[in-house]
């Protein structure tokens, strides 16, 4: 019985490529599989598939006996149908195979022969595949799944792709052929430009082809609509070019129209309206400024019952020598106005008058000096001066830090000139590392000795010690009858000294002019000397060695003592040393002549001087002409006060303000005001110790440093308290004999101390000391409280005054009354006192 | 009429008596000034630059919302602050330094 199979309408047919053993069939247009047969009635009778009989279209399979076939085979032979078939049919592994009615002739014949056990099985068993498609369009409708990758259903496309692309059929074959002669040679390959030569390559470039141009008859487009614009220029005629201006005022209203809106009601009214919202404004503004930071604003002022600890001067370095300075004091020191870390100090002996005269021997093999100190070498000073005596002071001159001006015990003024140490100064300052390969060793051992290279006459100088010497400011000179001129060189050429000898005098560095003058007898000495210079000093001042004579000198009746200050320039006309670019060579300058300089009238030419006996003096330096015998004369002091008990050791400036000064001496201090003669502002209480040295500070106007006799350094700040230091510290145990502060930078400054035995300290201010208060500046409204205050009192005692010559008037008025009575009634008793008495009786 | 000018004189004063109060000035709607207590060129300088200054702030509160209109401008300056209110004809400017 022939199996019947329900052939579904839908069937898809899995394309499976056929077996290796049918290649030998002709390629046609079915599967390898099947093979279209034509089968005669008579066969069909004997297998029983007969056509629209026992198989139809709804059944079209029909299994055959493999052992059938191949009897038919063997009976009929050539006749059979199957007789194409029969290696196949022989080579089929099972027993059964297929054949299909092909009602359709799909594939052009009648009946088809499946040769295949898997298309047997394919075709009689549909997979299972075909039957989702129902369901799958009900599931599309509710939930939209996400398309998974399913697997490549290949189409055929692959061979077409393979059969499209071009491949090597054969291996590609490169041929060489040389001459046989140079078989096995050695072979030179080179490169060669596929340009050069034409023959070399063949090529095949491409060409439009006319006959499969092809005509875009579509071509997608997209529009944007915008606003219409237009250009256009046009070109102007520019002949040359030509200056143009344009001057413009702006409107203004005339009077009448300004005057006619002022009366406006319309103006009224607007006004009415808005002041309102500006008084609210203002009155803002007044009640709090919001825009002022508090944070930052508190942070500013300072904690002043903060820890002692933070106001402490820290010791930064001291510097003393055995042999230079032991058993000598420091009577003078000053910073180096340039090089950084350099001071100076000068010492001298510690002996009294007496005793200098009885060692005076031993005093002249040991020369004084001044010695210069580095912060790089605590141990060794860098240079040393050579004093023709003893220095008690001396300082830098402003113009040329290479020039020190110094005053000696013996009346004389010595002047150096370094400028050949300078790079051993700021060598030394970097400290090894800068240490050039010209530096010896010797250089540990001794530093250079630089001699005074002039100095001045023992006659014409004082006549005892110099206690202070001063450069005259670059900005203005002094004549020789004291009138200050205008210097037109703008370098301090000038120095005034004092000494307990009653004179101030002043000394100019510059060579007199070479005329020769009738009223003096100086010989001109030759500039050139042949024999010269036996302790190798610079010639910068040769011209001064030994002769030179103070310009002018001032002299008073009162014994100065120390420390005077000639008036500051006023400030407009202030100039700074680094606008030369390299200082003055001092050995060319000459005195100018009288007639060229002008004279300069708003430099005042007052000064105060400290004197012997405690006395503070305020005089004229400009000599005067006595009208009768025509001789200059200086003039008396204007005003003399008496507050310390003992000399005066400091006269300074502020450095803030130009007109108070600070004077130190015996057991107290006192700050003047240039200007108020009827007194010192401050004067401090009498302390326990003697002052013996006092300067200001650099940074804060308030803030001064009293150096003691025990060796205590006390920092005054007025804005704190007036009648006490605000601290005390001890720096030494012998007494301060000298202060000087320095700026070093922004956040370091130092003070040097320097003490009776020799020693120099350096300090470090601490912050709060060199830090001005936000509140500083009332610094001069206390000096000017001080002003008034002493005004006040003046005041008063006028006041006092006048009532007690009024007291006094009335007391004289009332005793000349009585007088004059009484002398009348003697009168009329001498006349008639007899009258009297008969009338009585 | 003297009323009247003796009625803005009083409103000036009071306002100029105010603490810190440096300058007033009247300015009419185009910039030119019609009263003031500075000196001529300062004041022509500041009522024309304060002039464009309202024009812009006045168009900038009502480009945001053309039913308000600038009531008043204060500008804050390091060292004083310049108050001015403008209207439909006139402005006034006023001048102070508060921090003193």
């Amino acid at each position: 019985s022939c199996p019947k199979q329900k052939q579904h309408p839908e069937q898809k047919r899995k394309n499976a490529p056929g077996p290796a053993f049918l290649s030998h069939l002709p390629v046609t247009g079915h599967p390898d599989y099947i093979f279209p047969l034509v089968l005669t009635s008579a066969t069909q009778e004997l297998f029983c598939c007969r056509a629209d009989v026992d198989v139809t279209g709804d059944e079209p399979h029909k299994l055959l006996r493999k052992e059938d076939i191949l009897r038919d085979m063997k009976n009929r032979a050539a006749v059979s149908d199957f007789s194409p078939l029969k290696q196949a049919v022989l080579d089929y592994p099972e027993e059964e195979l297929l054949l299909v009615f092909d009602q359709d002739f799909t594939y052009g014949q009648s009946f088809y022969l499946v040769l295949t056990a898997g298309a047997k099985e394919d075709i009689l068993r549909p997979p299972p595949g075909m039957e989702e498609e129902e369901e799958e369009g009900d599931e599309l409708l509710e939930v939209q799944k996400t398309p998974e990758p399913k697997p490549w259903l290949s189409l055929g496309s692959e061979r077409e792709i393979q059969e499209e692309s071009v491949t090597d059929t054969r291996p590609r074959v490169y041929k060489v052929s040389r001459v046989r002669r140079q078989f096995g040679a050695p072979v030179c390959f080179w490169d060669h430009s596929a340009g050069a030569m034409r023959g070399s390559y063949v090529e095949c470039p491409s060409y439009q082809d006319k006959s499969f141009s092809l005509w875009r008859m579509e071509k997608e487009n997209s529009v944007q609509a915008i606003p219409n614009t237009k250009s256009s220029s046009s070109q102007t005629l520019w002949k040359y070019p030509r200056n143009m201006c344009t001057q413009y005022e702006p409107r203004e209203l005339e009077d009448e129209e300004k005057e006619r809106l002022l009366q406006s009601a319309d103006l009224k009214n607007f006004l009415n309206s808005v002041s309102a919202r500006f008084e609210l404004a203002i009155q803002q503004n007044e009640i709090m400024d919001v825009f002022l930071d508090d944070w930052r604003a508190l942070g500013d002022e300072e904690n002043v019952l903060g820890g002692k600890v933070d106001t402490h001067l820290k010791e930064y370095q001291s510097f003393t020598h055995t042999h230079y300075s032991t058993n000598k004091t420091i009577s003078c020191l000053s910073w180096h106005p340039t090089v950084n870390g350099v001071i100076a100090v000068a010492v001298t002996e510690n002996l009294s008058f007496e005793e200098r005269i009885n060692n005076s021997t031993r005093l002249l093999l040991n020369p004084s000096l001044i010695l210069f100190w580095s912060f790089s070498d605590p141990i060794n000073p860098q240079l040393l001066l050579e004093c023709p005596d003893d220095i008690f002071c001396f300082e830098f001159c402003p113009s040329n830090p290479n020039i020190i001006a110094g005053g000696c015990m013996n009346g004389q003024v010595a002047l150096w000139d370094i400028s050949a140490h300078v790079d051993r100064l700021q060598g030394a300052r970097g400290g090894g590392a800068a240490r050039t390969s010209n530096a010896d060793d010797t250089r540990d051992i001794a530093p250079p000795t630089v001699r005074y290279c002039a100095v001045s006459g023992v006659e014409s100088g004082h006549r005892a010690p110099i206690t202070d010497i001063q450069w005259l400011p670059e900005t203005f000179e002094v004549s020789r009858t004291g009138t200050p001129l205008e210097n037109k060189t703008l370098i301090s050429v000038q120095i005034v000294t004092c000494a307990p000898d009653c004179c101030v005098m002043f000394w100019d560095l510059r060579a007199p002019r070479t005329v020769v003058n009738a009223l003096t007898d100086t010989k001109p000495k030759p500039e050139e000397k042949t024999v010269e210079n036996p302790y190798g000093v610079p010639s910068t001042f040769k011209h001064l060695d030994l002769t030179w004579k103070p310009l002018f000198r001032v002299h008073t009746h009162t014994h100065f003592s120390h420390s005077h200050s000639p008036s500051p320039t006023p400030p407009d006309k202030s100039v700074t040393v680094g606008d030369r670019p390299e200082p003055p060579d001092y050995g060319q300058l000459h005195l100018p002549s009288a007639k060229h300089q002008r004279q300069t009238d708003d430099i005042s030419t007052k000064f105060y001087v400290g004197t012997e006996d405690g006395e503070v003096v305020y005089t004229d330096w400009k000599l005067e002409k006595d009208n009768d015998s025509g001789q200059l004369f200086s003039p008396k002091p204007t005003h003399c006060f008496r507050v310390h008990d003992c000399l005066v050791n400091t006269v300074s400036r502020s450095p803030f303000y130009l007109d108070i000064i600070l004077t130190v001496g015996g057991w107290n201090f006192a700050i003047w005001k240039e200007g108020v003669m009827t007194g010192p502002l401050v004067l401090s209480a009498c302390s326990q110790k003697r002052c013996s040295a006092g300067a200001w500070s650099l940074t804060r106007p308030g803030v001064m440093y009293i150096g003691k006799e025990d060796g205590n350094l006390e920092v005054w700040d007025l804005l704190e308290k007036t009648h006490e230091p605000s601290q005390i510290q001890s720096v030494t145990t012998f007494p301060i004999t000298c202060i000087k502060p320095w700026t070093v930078s922004l956040k370091q400054q130092l003070l040097a101390v320097s003490d009776h035995q020799g020693t120099l300290h350096i300090l470090q201010v601490p912050w709060m000391l060199r830090h001005p208060a936000a509140n500083e500046l009332s610094v001069s409204r206390y000096f000017e409280k001080e002003v008034e205050h002493l005004v006040y009192f003046e005041k008063r005692t006028e006041m006092r005054e006048r009532e007690k010559k009024q007291v006094e008037a009335e007391e004289q008025r009332r005793r000349m009354v009585r007088s004059s009575f009484s002398w009348w009634a003697s009168l009329l008793d001498n006349i008639c006192p007899k009258n009297i008495c008969a009338g009585r009786n | 009429m003297f009323c009247v000018k003796a009625e803005v004189e009083e409103t000036l004063k009071r306002i100029q008596s105010q603490k810190g109060v440096q300058a007033i000035i009247i300015v009419n709607a185009e910039g030119i000034p019609v009263k003031t207590t500075l000196d001529n060129s300062s004041t022509v300088q500041y009522a024309g630059l304060i002039h464009q200054l309202v024009m812009k702030a006045r168009s900038t509160v009502r480009d945001i919302d053309p039913q308000n209109d600038l009531t008043f401008l204060r500008v804050r300056s390091k060292k004083n602050e310049i108050m001015i209110a403008p209207d439909k004809d006139y402005f006034l400017i006023v001048i102070q330094n508060p921090t003193e």
